[in-house]
């Protein structure tokens, strides 16, 4: 049983179902992101027409607060992480020179745990109403909510998390075991290395959330108390969990953005990274201090005026290694020749606006100012000017520069013109004005201000803003939807590109590279370009190629543990029991069917070669 | 001499900034029209902490901006830019500065976070002190020295310090006068008591708006308060009247007996009813219906009427009263007026 080798091909929808290969599963992360983050965009621009005008009434109460809640919980947990989880699958094997992540198997299962569990979340909305206390889900607010809102944050979030957690570990053992002969750790492109920080944060991140939402879904299912002053329990623990988790989040969003930008700024300045050791080492601090400043999200709690402090230095600190950054990027264009591609204009636009981010950052971590910053529009200002102004212009920045790799065609430049000047200007106008709103005294997450108290005009300009960066955004799907009905690119370095992705011919094949390559320095492909003849060189003969099979024991798998989401939620052990036992039983059945995957024979690779498609 | 002009222009710019910023907003509401210690010293806090950021601002964008302009790449310019891997000078530089640049934010930030908690609690009977509750979605305030208890408006003598201890009778919400202090929360239990301090500042006979700002439920935008600043005589006048107000107060006897059937159980006015809901004693001279309506006959019968249409997800109940019953109520409540 043991060398048997069987390897089935399928195609169609079952191909996507049971996909191990990390490219495919690059693309079903984007896929599944770009919906959720278009369900989170509409939620946001809904809220803003609400607040367009002064004692408008037409979300109001619990239904805004609805809006709230999915807005932010739908784009960090189901947009944003899955669409840079969509781009370290699509990049890092190939930035690493591996033919896949290190446990094939493991990340399908972590796509479709995330997936599951978003779709379990977004039903709420046809099943009672969706949760409405907040991303933070502040007890008692989400503990005494007697609908069933919470139970399907707790629980679809619990499902996503765990996906996240298998992907984060996933990528730590594919960065540390899988890179090519040469490509030692300080020859890395700064995305991978970000993304090993990153996958570093989720591990000792996510079970601190996934301890959490285990209290409180005891609390809410099951009557327990940790979170009851009058028996004995006490609220700050969850918010101490929530932020423990809360802030790493943060950095495990913005650091892959960092990445993307550093490769894309140094591709179109046609300059080596300025500063590389100084940029991994900014990378690792930043994730590093990232863990000790939680408490900045509680200044106003009450925790006193040491621990206060103490946050608040530590806060400062990463004012440093992130001003590292920003010169080091700034000088990398220096001496450069600067090529405005749709790429780099994200990337332009995303330094001057993650700076304004960052300098209320630094604001904000004066506590005895933060008393009038705190919950107000200000904070609502800054943390969009990081995440949007940040990680999303990263996003789109590499949405732009590794589409031809992901999906064999260029998008449109025009569009992507008009793609970037909506949503950056819409950006600016959207936000900028809020920062005035928090010091003129709006809290935030109000569904309504009286007139009268001179916050109109701004929050008038912001809705403007709001809607450019909608059509912004649209373009962006026009320009997909046009690409996706154009030929293949052919060329598959279409940017002059420095590392590893751009060295194989396009489509991808399905095993990355016919043969490992040898890397010989940082920008493995520009040390080629410059010092031998463009190609990289081979570490290994051509030969079998092993691969691993298709499963779609990792969908059942994730179909369970959607199905004992719901039993949780109904509080119905019977549909608990069984979404369980099926995930009990596939993990049963990974177990005990012995499956080798199978080979690529060598005739096969060298009729790749000879034909060019390897 | 260098140092005195340097001196001069980051005083300038701190100048032209205060000026940027300041009027901006309603002067009843804005934290960047600071009325009383507090929140004055916090508003210098934010200037210190702008002007260094701007000079950050300035520094990166003046170098972004000609980087971008100087290094673009020129038609038929095919070279090759020399590959820099960095340089340890100008590496060393932009991390000593910023290293300095905070080491100057962070005295002032420490200094004033213990200041600002520091005699939180009243350090003698004498002094003025208040106790907050957050209920959903109203405010009440304990004055525990004058023995009395009222409800969304917050009656204060002017240049005075106020001891605040803050809590919450159900979720955690956050008590804030952008005007006089920033906020802090109001959290449910014992362990968690708060306690704050801010000064009310000189001006008398003004009204400031308080506001709730931790997500607290369905009307979280709709609880509001109010801060009525008045002289220290004006003050002790109010404290008397406030007293000896009882519900004999207003003069209409129809509403007083639908009041003391339907409404006393939860609401008290002077000394009878109960503390479920907020008291209403001296509900003639507040400033507003349920902390946000204009207060009028109009808007009260309208809330008496439907809570829930008012303030969603509130705990008043809707009482099964008849439109003359309302009306006499109305009048009833609207006539409870301070001697």
């Amino acid at each position: 049983m043991a060398t048997h080798e069987s390897h089935k091909k399928r195609s169609g929808l079952m191909d996507w179902l049971t996909t191990v290969d990390h490219k495919k599963i690059g693309i079903l992360y984007l896929l599944a992101g770009g919906f959720f983050f278009l369900i989170g965009g509409l939620e946001a621009v809904l809220m803003r027409i609400q607040l367009m005008e002064p004692d408008s009434k037409i979300f109001t109460g619990e239904l805004y607060n609805q809006l709230l809640t999915m807005h932010g919980t739908t784009m960090i947990f189901l947009a944003a992480m899955p669409i840079i989880f969509g781009f370290m699958n699509a990049i890092v094997p190939l930035q690493l020179g591996a033919r896949d992540v290190a446990f094939p198997y493991v990340n399908a299962v972590g796509f479709w745990l995330f997936f599951f569990g978003g779709v379990l979340l977004n039903l709420s909305w046809f099943l009672g109403g969706a949760p409405e206390a907040g991303w933070t889900a502040y007890a008692p607010l989400s503990t005494v909510a007697e609908d069933t809102g919470v139970d399907f944050y707790v629980l679809g979030l619990q499902i996503a998390g765990a996906g996240t957690l298998a992907g984060g570990i996933n990528f730590l053992v594919t960065i540390i075991n899988m890179r090519a002969p040469g490509m030692t750790f300080m020859r890395m492109p700064l995305f991978t290395w970000a993304s090993f920080v990153t996958s570093g944060l989720i591990l000792f991140a996510f079970p601190a959330l996934t301890v959490g939402f285990f209290l409180l879904m005891f609390e809410r299912v099951f009557d327990a108390n940790f979170f009851n002053p009058d028996m004995g329990g006490n609220i700050l623990i969850w918010e101490h969990i929530f932020w423990i988790f809360g802030h790493p989040e943060v950095y495990i969003l913005i650091l892959p953005a960092f990445g993307i930008i550093s490769e894309v700024i140094s591709t179109f300045s046609n300059k080596r990274l300025f500063g590389y050791s100084a940029m991994v080492f900014a990378t690792v601090l930043i994730g590093f201090l990232g863990f000790m400043v939680w408490v900045h999200h509680m200044f106003t709690v009450g925790l006193g005026p040491v621990a206060n402090s103490i946050f608040a230095v530590a806060t400062m600190a990463i004012a440093i290694p992130t001003g590292v950054k920003i010169f080091n990027w700034i000088f990398t264009m220096w001496g450069g020749q600067i090529r405005f591609s749709t790429a780099m204009l994200f990337a332009v636009g995303f330094v001057p606006t993650f700076v304004m981010g960052g300098v209320t950052g630094v604001m904000l971590s004066v506590p005895a100012a933060d008393y009038q910053y705190h919950d107000s529009y200000f904070v609502v200002a800054h943390f969009h000017y990081v995440i949007v102004g940040g990680l999303i212009l990263g996003l789109f920045s590499g949405l732009y520069y590794w589409y031809p790799r992901m999906f064999n065609r260029v998008l449109n430049e025009t569009l992507g013109k008009w793609n970037f000047w909506l949503f950056f200007i819409g950006f600016h106008l959207t936000f900028f004005p809020q920062h005035w709103l928090g010091l003129m005294g709006m809290p935030r997450r109000v569904y309504t201000y009286m007139s009268g108290q001179e916050l109109d005009g701004a929050n008038f300009v912001s809705t403007i803003g709001a809607i450019l960066m909608g059509a912004g955004t649209v373009v962006l799907l026009i320009n997909i939807i046009i690409s996706a009905s154009s030929k293949y690119a052919t060329t598959k370095d279409p940017w002059d590109g420095r590392t590893l992705e751009w060295s194989m011919p396009v489509p991808t094949p399905e095993y990355n590279f016919a043969q490992t390559p040898l890397v010989r320095g940082l920008d493995a492909l520009y040390v080629e370009k410059t010092a031998g003849n463009g190609e990289m060189t081979p570490a290994e003969p051509v030969g079998e190629i092993h691969m691993p099979n298709g499963s779609i024991l990792p969908f059942i798998l994730s179909l369970g543990m959607f199905i004992s989401g719901f039993g949780f939620i109904y509080s119905n052990w019977y549909v608990a029991g069984a979404g369980l036992g099926l995930v009990l039983i596939t993990m049963f059945l990974r177990s005990i069917i012995d499956d080798h995957g199978y080979h690529i024979h060598k005739e096969e690779v060298e009729a790749d070669i000879k034909g060019g498609r390897a | 001499m260098k140092k005195w002009l340097q001196k001069g222009r980051f005083l300038s710019l701190f100048a032209m900034l205060a000026l940027l910023l300041m009027g901006c907003g309603d002067p009843t509401l804005s934290a960047l029209i600071p009325q009383g210690e507090v929140a004055d010293k916090q508003f210098q806090l934010m200037l210190i902490s702008i002007s260094i950021m701007i000079l950050v601002l300035v520094v990166v964008f003046v170098l972004y901006a000609f980087v971008l302009l100087k290094f673009r790449k020129k038609k038929g310019d095919n070279s090759t830019p020399k590959q820099v891997e960095g340089n340890h000078m100008l590496e060393l530089l932009w991390t000593v500065i910023p290293i300095l640049l905070l080491i100057i934010l962070a005295v002032p930030t420490v200094m004033r976070t213990f200041e600002f908690s520091a005699d939180a609690k009243p350090a003698s009977k004498n002094e003025l002190s208040i106790k907050v509750t957050g209920h959903q979605y109203w405010w009440e305030f304990e004055y525990p020295k004058e023995e009395l208890i009222t409800s969304q408006e917050l009656v204060l003598p002017a240049d005075t310090k106020v001891h605040v201890e803050l809590s919450s009778a159900d979720v955690i919400h956050s008590f804030w006068i952008p005007s006089l202090a920033g906020k802090t929360d109001t959290n449910p239990g014992d362990k968690n008591k708060n306690y704050m301090w801010f000064d009310t500042g000189s001006k008398t006979d003004v009204v400031y708006k308080g506001k709730c700002a931790e997500l607290c439920g369905a009307s979280h935008a709709l609880m509001d308060f109010k801060v009525r600043v008045v002289s220290k005589e004006d003050y002790k006048n109010w404290v008397a009247g406030y007293k000896a107000a009882d519900d004999k107060s207003s003069a209409n006897a129809d509403g007083q007996q639908v009041f003391e059937k339907n409404c006393l159980s939860c609401h008290a006015v002077g000394q009878n009813g109960g503390n479920t809901g907020p008291s209403l004693t001296g509900f003639g001279d507040k400033d507003r219906v349920a902390g946000i309506l204009e207060h009028d006959k109009e808007n009260l019968k309208k809330w008496i009427k439907d809570p829930q249409e008012v303030k969603p997800g509130n705990n008043m109940p809707k009482v099964n009263l008849s439109d003359e019953e309302i009306d006499a109520v109305s009048d009833y409540l609207l006539g409870l007026k301070l001697k």
